[in-house]
């Protein structure tokens, strides 16, 4: 201890012989710091990685896609001021057939210039090489396509373009920018095994799509400084004539939303939850130390005698507090770190970013750190601050004795069936208000928290079960190429294996109510719609009204309307046609910001003969096999997706990652619980040790003198919990609402058994703390107790 | 003090409630190994009052610990009404300390929570057979103060809501160590008669600890210890009031 001064010697010695409590503590500064790190540094992690992914391989501003525009609309396109580069391109949806697949799977064909690389949104070749131009078959496929069906190159895929089944051979491996997050037709989250990303050369598609000289879509980069939105509105004039379906910017890029998405989510995380930890150390540190500077009273008052300034005084206990805060960040930067690379390493499943890396992320580190140390001294402060008032002479006296009231609980403590070991509890807990409320919001916190992280399972269930069943009352969606005549409907509709079969038109659109606008598919369903299916809020089955829209309460809270009022909808089609339409109904979707119209109502608005984009089907169950056989071949079909399929690789995705998040979230609820429960279990046996031993001398059993000690803490949870609970459902609407974006929204949806798991959890892990304080009631010291005064 | 005489008892005598015989305790200190207890012979009669005198370090703490089973003998035998203690484990020292035994401490050791009544009936539940609460305490002469807390007493009627803790139980050895140790001698003499009256009218043996040798004077048999070893026994001839007595 050379070196040291007597006072950080004592400090040390102080920790020593409060290690357990100032672990502790430290855990649950770890735990908050560790999320804090966790989150920060994977959300900066994915955000450099995208960034420089994105700058690399060039990924696009701008994004439109039309029906058929030839090659010259992109010479205008290129005249617009702001635009910097523009590439033109043939992107499709088609049917694949793969060896040992037996569900329909689906890729998205993207063409490549018939030369070289393409310009915008480059490709990142893994393996093998580019396309022969000559070789219209030769394809390269996406990674994780590749990965799932364990392809290679030098493999043939099976592929039905435009009606025709095509052998293509896999030349390739690589990705795009543009598909970090590759969705199928229908689904939520990636299904690498039934969707992929196929890159071809342009003149094969031309050839094969009947787009000679022409394309379906294209990408613009603009200049840095031009406002996006007048580049869009201007590309929207030259596309329109050519069914220009309206263009959009990275922000409505559906992978790259994702992205955005998940972003915000860990931002969302990095605030809330560290928060939680935080404030409940900060309230620990306090109680500590206070119960500290009570039992070294009288050395204070020595100290302080000696000539010691209140300054060194308050900074002697704000290092207590600093010093088990630094051992729980030192701990939660490590656990930080190995909760990044865990994270990380399943986004890397999920979003297909080369290089996404674990690494280090000093701002991470620095706000965890600031952020713990400054709860900590927050706590400590009031207390340190105390010590440094207590003047010496009073300080050296003994504390005075708590003194009792009867007051009102009086009443309550009266009750002659409260035995005496209960009513001395009750009157423990009414005696100390602050304290019986810092515990108790420990154990709620713990609760609350809990609540506010097992929801999302519920949420997902909830979200799931919404999609893929009440609404979703279909076995088979099939996507048309182009709006066929509605007999399209009829004759899918006499497919073996098919019961019945109902069409669906979805258009692009702006709503536009007032200054605000935003960009939406509007679906056209038919008058008695029994496939697709939309729900009110109170989970009542709505019929479209024949006139009118129908919006999700997302889209209508971010256009400001309610039902009565009236939207002007631009609808982006090849005739453009503008009506102001009355919402009729507001409707709850957990999934994008969807609005929908009668079909009939859609078709006249459009002025054309009644069309389908795609259609519903109802499925024979033993017959599913002939259906899946028969609509590959049929053209005009350019995706189908079976509900079954949807759901299992749902679940399984969800399956891989919810026990791990389970557990990381049980264990840091449970670490708060039990770091409360340990604390005021140790403080209250440090008080009361002397009258415990008493008890034990005057004959109580070492259960008896447990339950004195317990028995408040016992009565603090089972209040406490409940209260939790409250607080929780509070903090999924708090994270629901943070995390809401246009793609989704959670549903704040908290089962019971939610509910219970958090409870058992807290409970549990309290339970095991006081196992571990009540240890040492068998060791009081019974014979000190005869001999020493308090 | 009266006149003494030497006496020795017999073991198979009935009337023995607490015997112990050559009682030995030894503490391991560092490298150093005290011997608090050299052999000690004791036995208290049912209903008798003795004063076990002796100085700082003499081992009559020691010696009480042992017999009121919250610490055990290196060596020798203790049995209560015939049954062995020696060997008893914790919960069966627990059992003894609960069933037949009471205690009065130096510094009362009350339960800053509880009234006096509460602390009384904190004991009184546990027992098998107890007075009531406010009996207890009125015996000790606290009728009036049952509603109050430790803190609102004095440190003699603390002592007193003790005592009425120890014998609401109605045990049938009362062990009191020091028990005027902390008070002035008016209020020490307060206690005593509360002891007094207790053992007179309820015939509980009881064995009181002090350093101060004028309290022999209110016992049946006065104890001397020095050294581990008991070295003198006296019988007074005249119990004396505690009023009467020289503090």
């Amino acid at each position: 201890m050379k070196g040291l001064s007597p006072l950080d010697t004592k400090l040390l010695r102080d920790i020593w012989h409060m290690r357990g409590q100032a672990i502790a503590v430290g855990i649950i500064v770890a735990c908050g710091v560790a999320i804090m790190v966790m989150a920060l540094g994977t959300l900066s992690t994915l955000r450099a990685s995208r960034d420089a992914y994105y700058e690399r391989y060039r990924f696009a501003d701008v994004f439109a896609s039309v029906r058929r525009a030839p090659e010259n609309a992109a010479l205008r396109l290129r005249e617009i001021d702001g635009v910097q580069t523009v590439e033109t391109r043939i992107v499709r949806l088609v049917i694949l057939r793969i060896e040992g697949v037996e569900e329909p799977a689906n890729a998205q064909i993207v063409s490549l210039p018939d030369e070289g690389e393409s310009i915008l949104n480059r490709l990142v070749l893994f393996h093998g090489r580019y396309p022969e131009a000559r070789s219209p078959d030769e394809i390269i496929i996406s990674n994780a396509f590749a990965e799932a069906n364990d392809l290679n190159t030098g493999d043939a895929i099976e592929a039905v373009m435009n009606g025709r089944l095509r052998s293509l051979t896999v030349v390739g491996i690589g990705d795009s920018p543009e598909f970090i997050y590759a969705l199928g037709p229908g689904t939520l989250l990636p299904d690498d095994r039934l969707f992929g990303i196929f890159w071809m050369r342009r003149r094969a598609l031309e050839a094969a799509f009947d787009l000679d000289g022409a394309f379906n879509s294209v990408s613009l980069t603009v200049a840095p400084g031009t406002d996006t939105q007048t580049v869009i509105d201007q590309a929207d004039d030259v596309l329109a004539p050519y069914g220009g379906t309206g263009a959009f910017d990275r922000s409505d890029q559906l992978s790259n939303a994702f992205v955005d998405s998940e972003m915000n989510q860990l931002k969302t995380m990095a605030q809330i939850i560290p928060t939680v930890f935080l404030v409940v150390s900060a309230i620990l540190i306090h109680s500590i130390l206070n119960r500290l500077i009570q039992t070294e009273r009288q050395q204070i008052g020595l100290i302080k005698a000696f000539g010691y300034s209140r300054r060194e005084i308050t900074w002697h206990y704000l290092k207590f507090a600093i010093a088990i805060t630094t051992g729980g960040v030192l701990a939660g930067c490590a656990l930080g770190f190995v909760l990044q690379n865990l994270i990380t390493h399943l986004y890397a499943e999920t979003f297909r970013i080369p290089d996404l890396t674990w690494r280090v992320d000093a701002f991470a580190l620095v706000a965890g750190s600031v952020a713990a140390l400054g709860s900590a001294i927050v706590g400590a402060m009031s207390a340190a601050l105390g010590a440094a008032k207590l003047s010496p002479a009073e300080a050296m006296q003994p504390a005075p004795p708590v003194n009792y009231h009867q007051g009102w609980l009086r009443y309550i403590l009266q009750m002659r069936w409260l035995d005496e070991p209960t009513r001395l509890i009750l009157r423990h807990i009414f005696r100390f208000p602050a304290r019986t409320g810092a515990n108790l919001f420990g154990i709620a916190a713990a609760v609350t928290l809990l609540i506010g992280t097992l929801f999302s399972f519920d949420a997902i269930d909830d979200m799931m079960d919404q999609m893929f069943f009440r609404t979703n009352a279909h076995d088979a969606a099939v996507t048309f190429f182009e709006a066929p005549n509605d007999t399209a409907v009829a004759e899918l509709s006499r497919l073996p294996g098919v019961m019945s079969a109902e069409g669906v038109r979805d258009v692009p659109a702006r709503l536009v109510s007032g200054y605000r606008s935003e960009r939406v598919s509007i679906s056209g369903l038919p008058e008695d719609a029994q496939l697709r299916r939309i729900l009110s809020a109170d989970g009542r089955y709505v019929d479209i009204p024949s006139t009118g829209i129908v919006l999700s309460s997302q889209l209508a809270g971010m256009l400001d309307v309610t039902t009565g009022e009236t939207v002007t909808a631009h609808i982006l089609d090849a005739t453009r046609p503008v009506a102001d339409l009355p919402v009729t109904a507001i409707i709850d979707e957990s999934v994008g910001t969807p609005a929908f119209m009668d079909l009939e109502a859609m078709n006249a608005l459009l002025d054309q003969p009644p069309t389908v984009s795609g259609a519903y089907l109802k499925l024979d169950p033993h017959n599913q096999k002939a259906f899946e056989n028969s609509v590959i071949e049929r053209p005009g079909i350019a995706g189908v997706s079976l509900r079954a399929a949807a759901t299992a690789s749902f679940e399984e995705t969800l399956q891989e990652t919810i026990y791990i998040m389970m557990g990381i979230y049980a264990v840091i609820g449970g670490a708060i619980a039990a770091g409360v429960v340990y604390n005021a279990a140790r403080i209250s046996l440090t008080e009361r040790g002397r009258e415990l031993a008493s008890l034990r001398v005057l004959g109580f059993t070492n259960n008896e003198v447990g339950y004195i000690l317990l028995g408040e803490l016992a009565i603090i949870a089972l209040i406490g919990i409940p209260l939790g609970c409250i607080g929780g459902i509070g903090l999924a609407h708090l994270i629901a609402t943070a995390m809401a974006t246009e793609l989704y929204r959670i549903p704040v949806t908290v089962n019971p058994s939610t509910l219970g798991i958090a409870a058992l959890i807290v409970l549990l892990s309290s339970t095991i703390a006081a196992l571990f304080v009540v240890r040492r009631v068998r060791s009081l010291d019974l014979i000190a107790v005869l001999k020493t005064r308090e | 003090m009266s006149t003494a005489t030497k006496s020795s008892q017999s073991a198979a005598d009935p009337d023995i409630l607490l015997e112990g015989k050559g009682l030995e305790r030894s503490f391991v200190t560092g490298e150093v190994a005290v011997r608090a207890l050299r052999g000690v012979d004791i036995s208290l009669k049912r209903g008798e009052l003795v004063v076990l005198l002796g100085h700082s370090g003499s081992g009559k703490s020691t010696l009480l610990n042992i017999l009121g089973g919250l610490d055990r003998a290196t060596d020798g035998t203790l049995q209560f009404e015939g049954q062995d203690l020696t060997h008893a484990s914790d919960a069966e020292l627990t059992r003894y300390r609960r069933r037949s035994v009471g205690f009065v401490f130096q510094f009362y050791n009350l339960v800053a929570g509880l009234t006096a009544r509460e602390n009384v009936s904190l004991v009184t539940e546990i027992a098998n057979h107890p007075m009531k609460p406010d009996e207890a305490l009125e015996l000790v002469g606290l009728g009036e103060r049952v509603k109050h807390f430790p803190a609102q007493l004095s440190g003699g009627e603390q002592q007193r809501v003790a005592v009425a803790r120890a014998i609401a139980k109605r045990p049938q050895i009362l062990f009191c160590d020091e028990p005027t140790g902390a008070l002035d001698s008016q209020t020490g003499i307060r206690v005593l008669e509360a002891l007094d009256r207790v053992n007179r009218e309820l015939s509980t043996t009881m064995l009181i600890i002090t350093h101060n040798v004028g309290i022999g004077d209110i016992a049946d048999r006065v104890l001397r210890m020095q050294d581990g070893a008991i070295i003198e026994e006296t019988r007074p001839n005249r119990r004396l009031k505690p009023t009467e007595i020289s503090w």
